[in-house]
């Protein structure tokens, strides 16, 4: 009777509760994430328009779409425009945040009011983009308060223009960009810091070495996959920009179309109902993400692994 | 026992389904609860609640659908609903949508819009008296009209009296009109209204409707994108402006344009019509928003209006009764009261300065002793009579407002030099040819 039971709990199997737990995430992915993608995919074959409220096609015309943006289309320009005004944000926005987080989780600083400060910096990642973009549209127009204090103050006699100039439209929305999200990653980098052994700052601080030694020895090393995983979420998010532009140059990535990101040139044809080169600049722009990510995943890494099996080696 | 009692109470769901649908059947004869209307702004709203919404069935409601113009959002949205019209619940049906001059044309050869006469039940003469041009518009290949419209738009130059009087020492619209009425002698006065500090126009596209109005020929041939010799002689003419500092630089809609216009603006004059002088630039004259529409608010009351150096038309609003509405009696009589009834539009056009579409009332109101507060006490309605007459939109094209647009947008680059003509003409290309990808260059 005994050994009966045993067998009997022998042959339950729990791993199917592991199974039933995953789940929903597969299911959520499959439906939003999956289908959409390959449908997208899928679509990027077709010639597949609407002309007022007449439809055109589908029809299946291969890889023409392809043909058409890589040939005709300035879409090269455009994966420029966005890489250069994501850089001008991601650069500031990284150092400014590891030095913050470094402050912030300092056991020798000591700071006051942390948790004010943290949320203080926060705080423009909750307003939306775009009322973001409108504000800065506001302020920074020719008759807006920046250019009342500038002609004021002297330091001009004319108003800057400086939405129609290329240097400051890309400046200014690589710096929206950069109050958004420097406050969150400031964040992520916090916790990547805390996560760090304190024992190891302390003894290498009780052996004499200075600060900066701490950190470019023991911080930044320990530091790299939160630091690559900053990089690489800011970069797909840096790849999507689109609410803060869209808002402040008029859809059109006014001056001169320079400030045009991949993801307003794709909103162009979806607003005119063209699924079929929507679908195929949408694949251009996976490629050109997934291509990137494994690039600087790749190249930062590198050194990590790289250290951790020499020390491996040295044992 | 149990089997029968089932059976009898499938019987008693199913006869019962049945008499619901005999009423739902003689329902269909009854007007809908919910009349939905789309449109762009409140003009209409406005409109509406003024000079009819009390005469709404009290259990109907009206559900307004507002969505912005620019970027065609308003025709995407609309677009949408009405390719699902068919599919839609009754209450969630479109009854009535608007359609402006730009894009009328999409519409009007569509069986999206109904017959105003055929379908909807207006008589001739319920609209005879209104411009021709209004009804040649919205006029489809078979000679069916589908649409009607409260306004006739013809337009003229707003200048602002107390500037006038001190480039050129009068502020009477006859005078005025003398010294405005050719390009070159606009220029002129352009050239000696910057020599006392002032902009002789707003910014960039202010004179743009002058120009595209009088266009020779559409926007599209074919399916192949026509530059007409008008949009050519604005481009020269607003590059010249712009370098010799004749105008503020601003974009249309801008608030630097409104500015221009505040009781410290610059600016010597707007081009606009009827509908512009009561809705836009009265409004932002204004420095208490909610203040009087009174001399002394603002720039309130230091306006005139002349034809200035060319005649023209910009804009106009019709409405479109939706095919598949069930509020077809209602829609008549908005259409009536709104368009056809004299006492309406005299009300319109006397209590917020719009020019009415019936050329008789105009006529009267032209003769009469009416005075525009925000006009300086003139009669404008007699300066827009002769104009109106002459109003002819032949050319007009279903891509009018995406090719406004994106020209506006593309050559206020070539304006603030950043671009040369040729760039801007690419972008400009570029850009409609995503809007419209049937086109070719």
């Amino acid at each position: 009777m005994h050994r009966l039971v045993l067998k009997r709990k022998k042959s339950i199997s729990y791993s199917k509760w592991g199974y039933y737990f995953i789940a929903p995430f597969f299911i959520i992915y499959i439906t939003f994430s999956l289908i959409p993608l390959l449908s997208t995919f899928y679509n990027s074959f077709f010639e597949n328009y609407r002309v007022g409220l007449t439809q055109v096609g589908p029809e299946f015309v291969g890889l023409d779409n392809y043909v058409q943006i890589l040939t005709e289309s300035d879409v090269p320009r455009y994966a420029m425009n966005t890489i250069i005004m994501w850089i001008l944000g991601f650069v500031p926005q990284i150092v400014i945040s590891l030095l913050l987080a470094l402050w912030f989780s300092s056991s020798n600083l000591k700071l006051k009011g942390l948790a004010f400060f943290k949320t203080v910096i926060y705080m423009p990642n909750l307003i939306m983009a775009a009322a973001f973009s409108m504000l800065f549209f506001t302020m920074f127009s020719d008759a807006g308060p920046i250019n009342s204090i500038l002609v004021s103050a002297g330091f001009t006699d004319d108003p800057v223009r400086f939405l129609t100039m290329k240097t400051t439209s890309r400046g200014l929305i690589a710096f929206m960009n950069f109050l958004m999200w420097y406050g969150n990653t400031t964040i992520l980098l916090m916790a990547g810091i805390m996560g760090i052994d304190e024992s190891l700052i302390e003894a290498s601080r009780i052996d004499g070495a200075s600060s900066i030694q701490i950190f470019t020895k023991i911080i930044f090393p320990l530091l790299l996959p939160i630091l690559v995983y900053v990089m690489i979420t800011s970069l797909i998010g840096g790849l999507q920009m689109f609410d803060v532009p869209q808002i402040l140059t008029k859809g059109d990535g006014l001056p001169d179309r320079t400030t045009l990101t991949l993801i307003m040139y794709l909103n162009k044809h979806l607003f005119s109902r063209n699924f079929g080169l929507g679908g195929a600049v949408s694949t251009l722009i996976f490629i050109l993400t997934a291509i990137l990510s494994v690039f600087v995943y790749n190249m930062t890494m590198k050194n990590y692994y790289g250290e951790n099996r020499n020390r491996k080696g040295g044992k | 026992m149990k089997k029968a009692l089932l059976l009898c109470v499938l019987a008693a769901l199913a006869i019962g389904s049945l008499s619901a649908n005999g009423s739902q059947d003689e329902m269909a004869v009854e007007e809908g609860k919910v009349l939905n209307i789309h449109c762009w702004n409140t003009e209409f709203q406005d409109r509406f609640n003024a000079y009819y919404a009390d005469k709404v069935p009290a259990d109907v409601t009206v559900n307004w659908v507002i969505t912005p113009n620019a970027d065609n959002a308003y025709q995407n949205k609309l677009d949408e609903f009405l390719l699902q019209q068919e599919n839609a619940a009754a209450d969630d049906k479109v009854d009535i949508f608007l359609v402006e001059a730009d894009y009328a044309l999409k519409y009007v050869d569509t069986p999206y819009a109904l017959d105003v006469i055929g379908d909807i039940g207006l008589s001739e003469s319920d609209i005879a008296n209104q411009y021709g041009y209004t009804k040649d518009i919205m006029t489809d290949a078979d000679g069916l009209l589908k649409g009607v419209s409260w306004q006739a738009c013809p337009g003229g130059f707003i200048y602002r009296r107390s500037i006038a009087k001190d480039v050129l020492g009068t502020d009477d619209p006859v005078e005025v009109q003398k010294a405005l009425d050719s390009w070159e002698n606009f220029d002129k006065v352009a050239a000696q209204a910057k020599a006392k500090d002032y902009f002789m126009l707003s910014g960039y596209d202010d004179a743009f409707r002058v120009f595209s109005d009088n266009m020779t020929s559409k926007w599209v041939e074919g399916n192949k994108i026509n530059i007409d010799p008008a949009i050519e002689q604005w481009i020269d003419m607003t590059k010249t402006y712009t370098e010799m500092g004749y105008n503020n630089k601003a974009n249309l809609w801008s608030a630097e344009s409104w500015s221009g216009a505040a009781s410290d603006g610059r600016v010597f004059g707007y081009y606009g019509p009827g509908w512009f002088v009561d809705f836009c630039l009265g409004p932002a004259t204004k420095a208490d928003a909610d203040g009087e529409n009174a001399i002394g608010n603002g720039s309130y009351g230091d306006w005139g209006l002349v034809k200035g150096p060319q005649g023209f038309s910009w804009g106009g609003t019709w409405i479109v009764g939706a095919a598949g509405s069930d509020n077809l009696t209602l829609i008549k009589d908005i259409m009536i009261t709104l368009t056809g009834d004299e006492a309406t539009l005299k009300s319109i056009a006397t209590e917020m300065g719009d020019f009415t579409n019936n050329e008789k009332a105009m006529a009267e109101i032209g003769k009469s002793d009416y005075s525009n507060a925000f006009l300086g006490g003139q009669n404008h309605i007699s300066e827009f009579l002769e104009s109106a007459k002459s109003i002819d939109r032949s050319n007009m094209s279903p891509y009018d407002q995406g090719m406004t647009e994106k020209l506006m947008n593309s050559f206020s680059d070539y304006f603030n030099g950043t671009i040369s003509k040729d760039k801007a003409w690419d972008n400009f290309y570029t850009s409609v040819l995503e809007l419209y990808p049937n086109l070719t260059r």
